[in-house]
């Protein structure tokens, strides 16, 4: 379908995983990994503002930069690289398609 | 000892509300918190942002929401343990539970309600290996006395506002201290980033940008923290303490160890009237599960409203409960 697009998500097992996501629904990434069982916690609901849904780009995808918001949450976050990104805050476009993530570390 | 029909563990939104109902069936509540003030994540994560799914409030600030609960339940005179964390519950007689904080309160009450949220808001510690053997040996999340650092080398992680006023606090309380952020740029309020730039530039604290602590080292007590900046690489940098302020995150904490029916860090209710599988303890709110849960404050309103009618008839049983519209009675408080 045209406005369906596939994501590929790196579990913390190393364990990949496609997901198809609709484009015409505003879902954001996190809302994607979620509904698809994999193990984010998106605490806050998608305000930025846990850093529970905390991922890495790995593909070359052109992504909208953070915003300031999103840099705050990621000062509170851990395991943080240069290619860490708050899944909340990366909204599914057609763009997307192909893009690839894995998910952070959590500290317990 | 503190007595009351029902105690509310936990005082965000679902919590408040819970008062209201019980107190139209007139049962008095306490509740316990482990942050220092009512409103649960309302407060402490987003009290400045809008929320628009309540019933009648097209757009509503979470921090004003929790204030027109306080308002709303004022009536009905609840009682408050806030800042200490339940800890224990102990069934001590027949409809009686006996509740301890850890500090040591303890309430008393038929019943018990579980509306904890998310569970209790705690420091977020860094992932560096070895730190939790020099919590309180150097290691601290939190500055309870600022003179317990008095003429010591201090280290202080982070880049929000508890990071950057704690500096500017300490500094001149301190031998010495260091402030270390991920990044160049703070977080925290115009005015205290401010302050703390004067103060680096004064010579009167360390900055160290782009670098994180990723190591510690010592013989019991800390001795030193390994420190790794994106233009210096490692190095050893000697502290009396080191205080890592990365914010608060929830943990389900000793609500997991209560002997109730536990699914994903959510307690499983029976949905008639979200009671737990323990008798006279029921749970409300974001920290319950059953089929097609939505961690929704409405919903957990209406989790709260149906919980105290069960839990009036669990109290008196010979009692007849007949239900009362607010609009037909009216609100009658308590003495």
């Amino acid at each position: 379908m045209e406005d369906i697009i596939t994501i590929t998500v790196k579990d913390r097992d190393g364990e990949m995983h496609k997901l198809e996501a609709p484009t015409d629904m505003s879902f954001n990434l996190m809302e994607i990994i979620k509904a698809h069982d994999l193990p984010v916690e998106g605490t806050c609901g998608g305000m930025a503002l846990c850093a529970s849904c905390h991922c890495y780009v790995k593909s070359n995808h052109e992504l909208s930069e953070p915003s300031e918001d999103e840099e705050d949450m990621l000062d509170q976050a851990f395991f943080v690289e240069d290619n860490s990104r708050l899944s909340c805050q990366i909204k599914i476009t057609e763009e997307l398609e192909g893009l690839e993530i894995e998910l952070a570390p959590v500290n317990d | 000892m503190i007595k009351t029909d029902i105690l509310i563990v936990g005082a965000g939104p679902c919590g408040l509300f819970a008062v209201f109902e019980a107190g139209l069936l007139k049962l008095r509540c306490h509740l316990v918190d482990a942050l220092p003030q009512v409103g649960g994540q309302l407060s402490e994560i987003y009290p400045k942002k809008p929320i628009y799914d309540i019933p009648g409030f097209p757009s509503i600030l979470a921090g004003d929401l929790v204030d027109n609960l306080m308002e709303q339940i004022k009536p009905f005179k609840p009682t408050f343990t806030l800042g200490e964390r339940l800890e224990t519950i102990e069934q001590t007689g027949d409809k009686e539970y006996t509740a301890t904080t850890n500090k040591g309160t303890q309430i008393q009450a038929p019943v018990i309600a579980i509306a904890g949220g998310l569970g209790c808001f705690e420091p977020r510690k860094p992932p560096i290996e070895n730190l939790a053997n020099f919590e309180d040996k150097g290691v601290d999340y939190i500055v309870k006395d600022p003179e317990k650092f008095r003429g010591k080398k201090l280290l202080i992680a982070g880049g929000g506002d508890s990071a950057l006023d704690w500096t500017i606090e300490l500094a001149s309380v301190a031998k010495d201290i260091t402030l270390i952020h991920r990044r160049s740029s703070f977080r925290g309020a115009l005015d205290s980033v401010d302050k703390v730039m004067a103060l680096a530039n004064e010579k009167k604290i360390n900055l160290i940008t782009e670098a994180q602590a990723v190591g510690v080292n010592g013989n019991g007590v800390l001795k030193e923290v390994i420190i790794k900046s994106k233009s210096n690489g490692e190095f050893a940098l000697e502290v009396d303490n080191f205080i890592p302020l990365f914010g608060l995150s929830p943990k389900l904490g000793p609500i997991a160890d209560w002997g109730l029916s536990i699914n994903r860090s959510a307690i499983e209710v029976n949905t008639e009237d979200y009671s737990t599988n323990k008798e006279g303890i029921y749970a409300i709110g974001d920290i319950n599960t059953y089929p097609g849960k939505l961690k929704l404050i409405l919903c957990g309103f209406h989790e709260g409203t149906l919980m105290v009618q069960s839990a009036f008839k669990y109290i008196y049983p010979d009692q007849k409960l007949s239900f009362k519209y607010t609009t037909v009675t009216g609100i009658t408080g308590v003495e």
